[in-house]
């Protein structure tokens, strides 16, 4: 039962993504990214990270790719214009390219093994990925880090209105 | 039947790869800008993966950091499309070839 979910969730991920490569209008890629972080958010559930998963929900499909769409809108962006021919190669060459990367990593995978506590997904996974121990080790082991990020979230702030702002 | 690790990073793979293809071949920058977004989600997905399957909690919390680093560059990466979008009327990552020698 769980692996078919697994192959559904991953067949629905691989597709949205490809499909959101291959469209032409930006704004109906944006809708196929986030149907595709849709389905990562319910892997992450099969994974038993529970808090990851509601905020792979709120803060990607939630906060980042409304701003994309609000971006997208804004500047009213049409569809990308065709490949010109000179251009076209580099279509081929990004195709042999990715498959010879692909083919390295699942060779690697495959081939030569992975570690030997990998083969099931620990038994205290369950209370792993829960707000309690996730909020525990944010707020004990990672202080610092967790600190650090509220003030690149600042800066970020910061640095986004003064670059958007108009110059005057 | 369980679901081995090999299959969530095999899976982790094709995101990447996928994404690594969207930035090399399309043109629009808020495209490009998403395919990044689809690879760091895929990065997350291996991250999370190695955590249960490990019995451990540090994949996680960098999962958690990598999306407030993510959100952090989503608002200047678009701003800054914003702003090249205000002075040359394109987003076409052609067109923007001032820095190119």
């Amino acid at each position: 039962m769980e692996s078919l979910v697994f192959f559904f969730l991953a067949a629905f991920a691989v597709t949205t993504a490809v499909l959101m490569v291959l469209q032409r209008s930006p704004l109906v890629s944006a809708i196929y990214l986030i149907a595709n972080f849709f389905a990562l958010a319910a892997l992450y559930l099969l994974l038993r990270a529970q808090l990851l998963a509601v905020l792979q929900i709120v803060v990607y499909t939630g906060a980042i790719m409304v701003l994309v769409v609000f971006v997208i809108m804004l500047l009213n962006l049409g569809d990308e214009a065709r490949v010109h021919p000179r251009i076209a190669i580099r279509t081929w060459i990004t195709v042999v390219l990715a498959a010879g990367f692909l083919s390295e990593i699942v060779y690697i995978f495959f081939l030569a093994g992975t570690p030997a506590e990998g083969t099931t997904i620990s038994g205290g996974a369950e209370s792993l990925g829960t707000v309690e121990s996730m909020g525990e080790a944010l707020f004990g082991k990672f202080l610092l880090p967790f600190e650090v990020t509220s003030l690149l979230l600042l800066v970020a702030i910061l640095g986004a209105v003064v670059l958007a702002k108009k110059k005057g | 039947m369980d679901i081995p690790l090999s299959y969530y990073l095999c899976l982790s793979a094709v995101l990447f790869v996928v994404g690594v293809g969207g930035v090399l071949t399309r043109r629009n920058a808020i495209v490009v800008f998403m395919c990044i977004e689809l690879m760091l989600n895929s990065v997350n997905l291996t991250l999370i993966a190695f955590s249960s399957f490990l019995g451990s909690i540090t994949g996680q919390a960098l999962v958690f950091f990598v999306m407030a680093v993510a959100a952090a560059e989503a608002a200047v990466g678009l701003a800054i499309v914003i702003a090249i979008y205000r002075n040359k009327q394109t987003v076409d990552i052609d067109e923007i070839n001032i820095l190119k020698w």
